[in-house]
């Protein structure tokens, strides 16, 4: 393959943002125009939402496990015997505010926006896209909107069920395994624990839905090249969105307060 | 009525029309002939917005298509029905939901008419017993048939056809080109029809235009293509290998 100058890259670069950007703008044009498809967002919910649960309950169940394996070590190493207590309110920031959003986001991805990117871009090189445009229907108010909208919904439903996993796991390992003191480990969880932490995975996890749903809609519609195309497109999703999610997840834990609490 | 005027679409460095102009009066069949891949589908899909020319007017029925909106171009758009190369059907839905895809959302009939409607656009193609097939469940001609279905269902004014008898049978492809007669007698439908089937050009063209190297070399009837005097025409008519069409 020839290589591209750093400039023909950076070109690149910015047409994919560009064209990725056109998408979403489109996307949020058609959000409450009609016909509005129902049956479309109600599957998609399900693929999203329901489907999704075994895979987000393993992820956090053992995210949970091992951090509150390494944070109940730590404390026992580093503070000595009896602090273990204080892993409490650490494991429910950590999992709420950081692990669990990332986790069920890149599982996510992986599951439903590859599977997004492979329906469209068959659809693509099938020319179903064209039919549907053939029938007068809007491409992205058919396939798009639907599937953003239900990422949007889905994704913090997950993020929460996954936070109720991966907390309960960090409480058992600490107290029923480990027998850390149970009323302390709780007081203290209560403590320092504020609903802006939960609050803050469930803001993020919105915005990881629609960068999901996005990424693999605008793969989809680019997909050429028959087969090979669609795996290709697949694969990009996971990449692209993935690696968006790590990004993101930075920059807007740095933009939101790290608390409501004055001071 | 189309007209098409002076309409240019590179893809990268290869040109595929080059000054395409075309005029489809209301209630005529148009067959475009030309080789494969001499662009007769980018000019189809430009009819029907799905491509946008790199210059040129395209005019339905006085309305300039080219630079219209997404939902100008998608009310425009309901003028028109396709019938693809590949029928493209919605594999995720059963052949009668696939008819009736467009009916329950832009028609105002009510569920027994679309019922019915489906109902009569199956069996006008001959498809009665497939209503609740699904789509990997048909071969390659059922497909086609449903894929016309799907698209006369709407009661179009005008038909795009893209190779309408490829991959059948010549004897259903025989009752294709009976069928777009038909539609053009009983509903006054204008139909633009690409394929590179001589026979059935003959059978269902009012007028013939040949498409090559990008651009319209003639346009006549039937018996004046068959008598044209252009050895391109001579040689894609007659399906010889000798002669002055040598990029194949």
């Amino acid at each position: 393959m020839a290589s591209l100058s750093p400039n023909a890259l950076l070109l690149g670069a910015f047409e994919q943002l560009g064209a990725v950007g056109w998408l979403f703008f489109k996307t949020m044009k058609n959000l409450f125009r009609r016909p509005r498809e129902h049956q479309i967002l109600l599957q998609q919910l399900e693929e999203i939402g329901v489907r999704s649960l075994p895979v987000v309950s393993l992820t956090a169940a053992f995210g949970g496990l091992v951090f509150g394996f390494q944070t109940y070590t730590g404390f026992h190493r580093y503070i000595g015997p009896g602090s273990e207590a204080f892993a409490g309110p650490i494991i429910t920031l950590g999992l709420a505010k950081e692990l669990i959003p990332i986790l069920v986001g890149l599982m996510i991805s992986g599951r439903v926006g590859s599977s997004m990117a492979a329906e469209i871009g068959t659809m693509k090189i099938t020319e179903q896209i064209d039919a549907l445009h053939s029938l007068g229907a809007n491409p992205i108010r058919y396939l798009v909107v639907p599937r953003t909208l239900a990422a949007f919904f889905m994704l913090p439903c997950l993020v929460l069920y996954g936070d109720i996993i991966g907390i309960l796991c960090g409480y058992f390992y600490n107290v029923v395994l480990m027998g850390v003191n149970r009323v302390m480990y709780v007081q203290n969880t209560l403590m320092y624990l504020e609903i802006w932490d939960v609050a803050t995975g469930l803001i993020k996890s919105c915005v990881f839905g629609v960068v999901i749903a996005i990424v693999g809609c605008w793969q989809g519609m680019e997909t050429e090249g028959g087969a090979e195309g669609v795996g290709r497109a697949t694969t990009r999703t996971v990449v692209i969105s993935s690696i968006s999610i790590l990004i993101l997840n930075f920059f807007i834990s740095k933009l939101l307060p790290a608390t409501l609490k004055g001071g | 009525m189309i007209r098409i005027i002076d309409l240019h679409k590179s893809f990268g460095p290869k040109v595929v029309l080059r000054g395409v102009s075309l005029t489809i009066e209301k209630g005529e069949t148009m067959v475009v002939i030309g080789q494969s891949g001499s662009g007769k589908s980018v000019l189809i899909k430009h009819l029907i917005g799905l491509l946008k020319p790199d210059s040129g007017e395209i005019y339905i029925d006085d309305v300039e298509i080219t630079r219209l909106d997404d939902d100008e171009l998608l009310r425009v758009t309901r003028k028109f029905g396709l019938l693809f190369q590949g029928a493209a059907l919605f594999d995720s839905m059963t052949v009668a939901e696939n008819v009736r895809f467009g009916l329950e959302r832009y028609t105002r009939l009510s569920e027994e008419e679309v019922r019915k409607r489906v109902s009569e656009s199956l069996a006008l193609v001959g498809l009665n017993d497939a209503e609740c097939l699904m789509p990997f469940e048909l071969s390659g001609g059922m497909k086609k048939r449903a894929g016309l279905a799907r698209a006369i269902a709407y009661r179009p004014e005008i038909m795009l056809y893209d190779e309408p008898s490829t991959g059948i049978d010549p004897i259903r492809a025989d009752a294709i080109n009976d069928l777009i007669k038909k539609l053009k007698n009983d509903l006054g439908i204008t139909s633009v029809v690409i394929t590179h089937d001589m026979v059935s050009s003959y059978k269902i063209a009012d007028r013939i235009a040949m498409l090559y190297d990008g651009e319209i070399i003639e346009v006549g009837t039937p018996e004046e293509i068959r008598n044209s005097k252009s050895a391109f025409i001579q040689q894609f008519i007659h399906g010889q290998a000798e002669g002055p069409i040598k990029d194949w």
